[in-house]
């Protein structure tokens, strides 16, 4: 076994113990291996990992000489298409597909000299927020495996707080990076829409997905960041950025004013969640923030216009699995290509999945389209312009990222709106198109609470220098107490 | 409150190309219904005069010259097909 303790370790030290060649990065990268191979069988965070090719890459920068982010592992969630290795989205339907290109926000890894340790667990095509709707079995929280992870990057979330991987990568539709960051105690940040490319992501809900990084600290997470934003001829949404992302050093929040919406918070939020949350806004002030009470009039809508929306779209992108050019086929003898496309899909997706793609249909259908798809969409504009109004009076919005800690498993798994309602501070972000981030604010019950900060459009590095001035002053311990010391 | 038959369920199963349980259209039917009553929440607002949002932010058509590029190969390609056949993607009759 290799000499590195990988249990807390930042991108930022591996990069110093790279740096000062305390370690080599095929050390590095193994240390995280093993350490997966010790404990993931219980948590289950990875759905495989590359240690062959992994290795060998390491083994090429040992070789040829390395410096900034190059060596730093990193795991990729299994939505993000890799060149010729299996990409499955956690879907049955998926099961054994090796992509013909890399994603644009993997190409960006690849060119960094990241080194991709393995592909994470997630909910079928991002479509939950436990992680247990992956076709491919749970994954548990390392804080109390009885619970979720949050999702649908929980994969992600939890390999980074169990120390498996110093950087993951997620997505995040209507809270899939913030929310199971919150639920496992992590940094998570979903970009501005158009931040990073999504070419090569597996599409949910276009006008929403984006991907973003997991990382133990806000530094971590702008260095993340910074490895993948930017406009890819490939992703015609994708734009340049006003500013290249910068990794935080503010030490207060002096002159920064920050929006809380109180009504919004008014319904739902857990107490012992309310109470970190109210923590960590005195300590904000404490460091020299103005605190600002906000309307978001619209935003206790963001939930039901979010699930008409993203299921729209989710029935319009997932009509390409039909069994002809890639993926699972199921047909008998005599079937119609109607018939084998009817039993491909019936056997491939899962029960949520077949569920946001018929409410999407109907949504989108002859006669309910104006009532359904077209009330969410102005009811998007609404939001939007909350958000607009809000931000001309403060700098930043601060919300807990998910009124409650992370639930038992199985708990909401047959009631569909409950699993929703965990999205409710989260989606409004999305139908917005603004950045957000989750920091650990601190523990209800044991379990991590996150705190939201959300900003204007490409007010990213705006948000990380706040995240990261709070962060310090909070000092949370991201490493669950059951890992504590060496596993 | 909006009601989902088994008839709907069916109908827009068809539309969306899904073949359900019987089991699975009853589970359907509930769980639609509740999740678009609490949709109903948005009848309360007055969207007269708000335009719709398709996209979050408000971006120009990016136009390229249209030449022609490298392409995967055929093979390449096909080797990720379920059933391909003589160089082609095999389906079954359309009807």
């Amino acid at each position: 076994m290799s000499g590195v303790e990988v249990l807390g370790l930042t991108a930022e030290r591996c990069i110093e113990l790279l740096d000062g060649r305390d370690v080599s990065c095929r050390e590095l990268a193994e240390a995280y291996l093993d350490r997966i191979d010790r404990v993931d069988g219980d948590l289950h965070c990875f759905l495989r990992t590359r240690r062959e090719s992994a290795l060998a890459e390491a083994d090429a920068l040992d070789r040829d000489g390395r410096s900034g982010l190059q060596g730093v592992p990193v795991a990729l969630k299994d939505i993000l298409s890799t060149r010729g290795e299996e990409t499955t989205a956690g879907s049955r339907i998926l099961e054994g597909h090796r992509p013909l290109f890399d994603a644009g926000a993997v190409t960006r890894l690849r060119e960094a000299g990241t080194v991709v340790i393995g592909k994470t667990n997630m909910d079928e095509f991002a479509m939950g927020s436990s992680t247990e709707n992956s076709a491919y079995g749970v994954t548990h929280n390392p804080w109390d495996p009885a619970r979720v992870p949050g999702g649908s990057s929980g994969g992600s979330s939890a390999a980074v707080a169990a120390g498996l991987a110093p950087i993951a990568y997620g997505t995040d539709t209507g809270g899939s990076i913030r929310q199971p960051a919150a639920l496992c105690g992590v940094v998570g940040m979903k970009p501005t829409y158009g931040a990073v490319s999504r070419h090569g992501l597996i599409a949910f809900a276009s006008s929403l997905d984006q991907i973003g990084p997991f990382a133990l600290t806000v530094r971590d997470c702008a260095l993340a960041l910074a490895a993948v934003a930017g406009h890819d001829r490939c992703d015609s949404t994708s734009v340049p950025l006003p500013e290249p992302v910068r990794v935080p050093d503010a030490e207060d929040l002096r002159g920064v004013t920050i929006g809380v919406p109180e009504a919004l918070l008014a319904q739902g939020v857990e107490p012992g969640v309310r109470e970190s949350f109210d923590a960590a806004l005195r300590l904000a002030e404490g460091m020299g923030a103005t605190l600002r009470e906000v309307e978001l009039p619209h935003a206790g809508y963001g939930l039901p216009a979010y699930y008409i929306i993203a299921p729209a779209e989710a029935s319009s992108n997932l009509a390409r699995f039909d069994g002809v050019r890639y993926g699972l086929r199921v047909e008998e003898a005599r079937d119609t290509v109607i018939d084998m496309y009817e039993r491909t899909r019936a056997a491939g997706f899962g029960a949520e999945v077949k569920r946001r793609i018929m409410l999407g249909t109907y949504a989108l259908s002859s006669g309910y389209y104006e009532a359904y798809y077209g009330t969410a969409q102005r009811v998007r504009t609404l939001i939007r312009r909350d958000f607009d109004n809000a931000f001309a009076g403060v700098d930043l919005i601060a919300t807990p990222t998910s009124p409650t800690v992370a639930f038992e498993i199985g708990e909401r798994a047959n009631d569909p709106w409950a699993m929703y309602a965990s999205d409710v501070l989260t989606v409004p972000v999305n139908l917005a198109g603004l950045p957000g981030i989750s920091i650990p604010s601190g523990l209800a019950g044991g379990l991590p609470v996150g705190f939201q900060l959300i900003g204007p459009a490409f007010a990213e590095n705006r948000i990380l220098d706040a995240a990261h001035a709070l962060e310090r002053a909070i000092g949370f311990d991201p490493v669950p107490p059951r890992l504590g010391g060496s596993a | 409150m909006a009601e989902i038959s088994a008839d709907d369920v069916l109908h827009v199963a068809r539309l969306a190309r899904l073949r359900l349980s019987d089991d699975e259209v009853g589970r359907m039917s509930e769980q639609l219904s509740t999740i678009l009553g609490h949709v109903e929440a948005l009848g309360g607002l007055d969207l007269e005069n708000v335009p719709p949002t398709a996209h979050a932010l408000a971006l120009t058509h990016v136009t390229r010259p249209d030449r022609t590029r490298p392409s995967w190969s055929r093979d390449e390609v096909l080797a990720e097909a379920p059933q391909p056949q003589d160089g082609a993607f095999r389906v079954p009759p359309t009807a």
